[in-house]
């Protein structure tokens, strides 16, 4: 690619240091997955309004296509793939979403699942309207939401039997 | 959808920023929390040659109160206002408002000052600033000023703010009357999605319960919130009766003309503003009984 301009970032991606020269309108999302092919996270509408590229960003939720990639410079993502163990285990939320279906093709999925797995990082116990409105802000077009919902329900149930 | 090119600085001091703004003029814009501005950049319709991020100074982020109001530095998260006990005892208008911010993600990344320099029409913070006569401060090299929210909507995502100026700061006044009561709604397509229609109102009568103060302000039905002050007229002096509520739903409705679009027609838009005002005028008549008997 030949840019005009380049800046150096660092950006510590799933636990990971990552050191790259990249274009200042390259979004984080872009970076994601054509620099470091982490394609997990989804590139849907690209402008924010589906949510399948979400990520956690210094702790929080974000959508990774509404921000520049030189705007991570110093700062921890985490991606879907950071979800499950490094030998590939999927996590409980992972696990709850394959037994309850709560997929059918899998677009919206990465999205979901930060947004289900930062409800439960911030609230272990969340009733049915507070998952609905965790993932208020992401777009599934195949299973009207239910199997989504009961997933991150028995997730939690899951997690408290669990500690 | 890819923006075109742009250089980008990100630096530590607000005067770095005045000093860079002053240089590029119109070819440079302000990035916060990007939730409105990246995707316009995405799909073309904004074009800049530099990007001057502000996210980094410490000094444009918290939420000061006094007496007499409440600031919000520009860079303040949604989320971290809309969690804010401040806004919540002092400036409950504005948290009610801001519950129906965006999303989770946005509200993270999102800010305050970023709601009011992008001035979409059905954005909620705007219209509060609107409701409630907020003051905008805006910053550049050679001084301050302040712009009072009426001056500063002029059309969709098009306000008095200079090319060369940075908003620093949002002081939305406290109402110093004993018995206050507010009330925000909107109707919107998805939940939290940007509102077809919202309205914001906010009342305070005497112990008598006769209305001292009213302030009503409607987003999505222009290209830019609008404040009736005619509501005012028809409700200060008088008990908060429903025949009142009833006259000023009347006058909301008498005063609009939106537009209709692929979402809404104009004839919906007008009626709904008018059912939402009648309720959120309930909500801060019931707020100040409440208050009145405490």
């Amino acid at each position: 690619m030949s840019e005009q301009y380049l800046k150096k970032i660092n950006v510590t991606v799933n636990g990971m240091s990552q050191v790259a020269q990249i274009p200042p309108r390259m979004t984080l999302l872009d970076f994601l997955r054509d620099e470091l092919d982490l394609t997990g996270s989804h590139a849907g509408c690209e402008h924010g309004v589906c949510g399948a590229c979400s990520v956690i960003h210094d702790g929080a939720p974000v959508r990774s296509c509404l921000m520049y990639a030189v705007q991570a410079d110093g700062c921890e993502v985490t991606t879907v793939e950071g979800l499950s163990e490094a030998d590939g285990t999927l996590s409980i939320l992972q696990d709850c979403f394959c037994e309850t279906h709560a997929m059918q093709c899998g677009y919206c999925t990465p999205g979901m699942l930060i947004a289900g797995h930062s409800l439960l990082q911030e609230n272990p116990s969340p009733s049915e309207m507070q998952i609905v409105e965790a993932i208020g802000g992401n777009i599934c077009r195949c299973t009207g939401y239910r199997q989504i919902i009961e997933a991150i329900a028995l997730a939690a149930s899951r997690l408290k039997e669990a500690s | 959808m890819k923006a075109a090119a742009f250089d980008y600085i990100r630096p530590d001091t607000l005067e770095a920023v005045l000093e860079a703004l002053d240089r590029v003029g119109d070819e440079g814009r302000i990035i916060a929390g990007g939730q409105t501005l990246v995707p316009m950049m995405a799909m073309r319709l904004v074009k800049a040659e530099l990007l001057i991020d502000i996210n980094h100074i410490q000094t444009l982020a918290g939420i000061q109160t006094s007496n007499e109001s409440l600031s919000i530095r520009a860079c303040t998260r949604q989320a971290e206002a809309a969690a804010s006990e401040k806004i919540i005892n002092k400036l409950p208008l504005l948290a009610k408002a801001l519950e129906h911010v965006g999303h989770t993600q946005t509200r993270n990344r999102g800010t305050v000052g970023g709601s009011i320099a992008n001035a979409d029409p059905s954005a909620e913070i705007p219209i509060v600033a609107r409701c409630l006569d907020a003051k905008i401060v805006a910053l550049r090299k050679d001084g301050e000023r302040q712009i009072c929210a009426g001056d500063f909507f002029y059309s969709a995502m098009d306000t008095a703010l200079e090319d060369t100026e940075c908003l620093t700061e949002v002081r939305f006044p406290i109402w110093s009357e004993e018995v206050v009561g507010s009330g925000f709604h909107e109707v919107s397509i998805r939940n939290s999605d940007y509102a077809l229609v919202a309205v914001a109102a906010q009342l305070a009568t005497d112990f008598g319960g006769k209305c001292t103060r009213a302030a009503v302000a409607v987003g999505g039905c222009a290209p830019a919130a609008v404040k009736i002050d005619a509501v005012e007229k028809a409700l200060v002096g008088k008990p908060l009766s429903d025949a009142a509520l009833d006259e000023a739903c009347g006058l909301i409705m008498e005063a609009l003309d939106p537009d209709t679009d692929v979402h809404a027609t104009a004839e919906y838009r007008k009626r709904v503003a008018g059912r939402i005002t009648r309720r959120v005028l309930e909500e801060a008549r019931a707020e100040v009984y409440e208050a009145r008997n405490e």
